[in-house]
């Protein structure tokens, strides 16, 4: 066995081969539908999640065990279960790895999800660039076949439940929901208007739920040990553990997994080794581009989804993003906003044009000819898409301006006033720091 | 972008599915209660066997799964993924946002254009390479990255890419 790289998910993520069926049951994997399927009541297994706590790891931290009872009980139509495994926000690489190494995982989490509210189709939606990882999820998904894992009579329990992967083809607007179940009927990927919500008519309009990788991978473990043991970690509000991903110059940039509630900044110099030489953290993004900056000051900020709503930003999917001291705050703010507005669907105007204005915005800044007012011109067009767009897209665009803006204003001043950065305007941080 | 912003209305040939493909088409469209929730896997498998998706292709897959060409056409152009033109052997698609741009990606893809003099969205005269900018690949943790066709390539630097494409041929 390898060292654990965490208390959960990680505990044996490296165990080698582990994405063979073989190694995955030695280490324990595929027990609990054996003790959970025809023995326990779905609505059992529901109350069990809904006592640990769990909450949504994609992004928003939606109860998952509330979003199961919102499906209908009894429905005419089909109920179906779609894995969010889009993970196309900035920052966030954790469900990739998750997949890459422990596909079974996934696949026993699903099972046994689709048993708590009656589905009997099950969807794992990739991103196209993920196309390696389909190919390991579908070898996994014929192992977990030919094991009686799957198939229309699971481990001869009269409950059936069929798995497909279904690969997307690069657009960042399909890890929104309901963006994501258009997509996979066979249309453009464009957001649709809640309510109705996915738990009661998501694909092809049937009771329909939506969970992230990650969160799903969590089900087997809480079935297995129980809603009590897996408080053991994070806070009262936001239990269990979180893999955080982080990127930029640190020393040892990756995958972690930690209890909620640790202090962002032990992550980044315990866990991730500080800064690389000779470069100060200016900033940090914790919970993926979508979400405000965190300046250098307050980094003591716990990683749980209270501690940093309260800090003005919010956990999102966990992608942190490190800003060194080097880099210019609104060159990075243009770069993440330049994404939104490629990624806009084009559905909406406020985020369609709002975020091509703000990119306009920040060239001209960067450019060296902005002008005084192009600072509240800038925050008063993120204001009117937030809140005012179709989907998150759009306020996902608006707030890392605002929080920018808001920490770091004398930087966007100083473009205004000096038509040049503050810092020397080096990006490539790797040209000195790979030594 | 580099996706044709109208639909080729030049009659295409028509094309079929060699044998193996249509194997491939039976089976995604088993996965679905309806034609139209294919239209991406069945996308898929077109630019599999023939790198892009050229008009004729396009009218094979609005055939396979039921749509009217400039529903597949519309689809097709909504992701980035699909190449409405053909591509080179290896296309290159350097991550452009922002932790691999802190990490370098932009110096990385001056490199790239400079090496193999030609732009984003553009092939190599001897059709070896496609040079584009994309944005987050989720490998941000060993950026700057870029995908090669569909591997993944991290921690790059000048040297290394240098040597990545001295293999591939």
């Amino acid at each position: 066995m390898s060292t654990p790289r965490g208390p959960l998910l990680f505990a044996d993520i490296d165990t080698p081969n582990l994405v063979s069926i073989d190694t995955y049951r030695r280490g324990g994997g595929y027990q609990v539908p054996g003790d959970v399927l025809g023995k326990k009541q779905p609505d059992e297994v529901i109350e069990i999640v809904k006592a640990s706590g769990l909450r949504g790891r994609g992004g928003a931290g939606f109860p998952t065990g509330m979003k199961w009872g919102f499906v209908p009980k009894q429905s005419p139509k089909p109920k179906y279960l779609v894995c969010n495994a889009d993970e196309s926000e900035p920052g966030t690489f954790k469900d990739r790895e998750l997949m890459e190494k422990n596909p079974h995982l996934l696949i026993e989490g699903m099972l046994l999800s689709a048993y708590a509210f009656g589905a009997h189709t099950g969807y794992i939606y990739l991103r196209g660039e993920f196309e390696y990882i389909q190919r390991i999820l579908d070898r996994a998904i014929d192992e977990a076949r030919a094991a009686g894992f799957l198939g229309d009579d699971v481990l001869k329990t009269g409950f059936g439940f069929q798995l497909y992967t279904h690969l997307g083809a690069g657009a960042y607007i399909c890890g929104e929901e309901t963006a994501l179940l258009s997509s996979l009927e066979g249309y453009r990927g464009q957001p649709r208007l809640k309510p109705p919500f996915p738990a009661v008519e998501g694909l092809y309009s049937c009771p329909t739920v939506v969970n992230n990788t990650e969160t799903l991978m969590n089900v087997p473990h809480i079935l297995k040990h129980g809603a009590q043991w897996f408080r053991q970690w994070g806070t009262e509000k936001s239990p269990g553990t979180k893999i955080l991903s982080v990127s930029g110059p640190v020393k040892r940039p990756g995958n972690y997994e930690v209890s909620m509630g640790l202090p962002l900044s032990k992550l980044l110099n315990e866990q991730c080794g500080g800064m690389r030489d000779g470069m100060k953290v200016k900033a940090v993004i914790p919970g993926g581009s979508s979400v405000p900056l965190l300046p250098a000051s307050m980094l003591d900020t716990g990683l749980d989804f209270e501690s940093m709503v309260a800090a003005g930003t919010l956990l999102g999917s966990g992608g942190v993003i490190v800003i060194d001291d080097q880099t210019c705050i609104v060159d990075a703010l243009w770069n993440i906003t330049r994404f939104y507005e490629h990624e806009s669907c084009g559905k909406c105007t406020p985020c369609r044009e709002g975020t091509y204005w703000m990119s306009e915005v920040f060239e001209r800044l960067e450019a060296g000819h902005g002008r005084e007012k192009d600072i509240d011109l800038l925050y008063d067009v993120s204001d009117n898409i937030l809140g005012k767009s179709f989907c998150a897209l759009g306020d996902a665009a608006a707030m890392p301006v605002m929080g920018a803006i808001k920490h770091f204003r004398e930087e966007f001043e100083h473009h205004v006033t000096h038509k040049r950065c503050l810092v020397n305007r080096r990006r490539g941080a790797f040209e000195e720091a790979t030594a | 972008m580099s996706m044709p912003l109208t639909m080729p209305v030049e009659a295409a040939p028509d094309l079929a599915w060699p044998a193996k493909r249509l194997a491939e088409v039976n089976e995604a469209l088993s996965h679905y209660p309806n034609k139209r929730s294919a239209v991406l896997p069945v996308l898929w498998v077109a630019q599999r066997e023939w790198g892009w998706v050229s008009p004729a292709a396009l009218k094979l897959v609005a055939r396979t799964v039921d749509l009217p060409e400039p529903e597949v056409f519309g689809i097709a152009t909504f992701y980035t993924m699909f190449n409405l033109k053909p591509v080179g052997r290896h296309h290159l698609q350097v991550c452009m946002t922002l932790s691999c741009s802190i990490m370098g990606s932009d110096r990385l893809f001056k490199h790239l254009e400079a090496k193999l003099g030609i732009g984003h969205g553009e092939t190599t005269a001897d059709g070896r390479f496609t040079l584009r900018r994309v944005e987050c690949l989720a490998a941000c943790g060993g950026g700057p990255c870029m995908q090669v066709n569909f591997d993944y390539h991290e921690n790059l630097d000048e040297a290394k890419v240098d040597a990545l494409l001295e293999k591939l041929k």
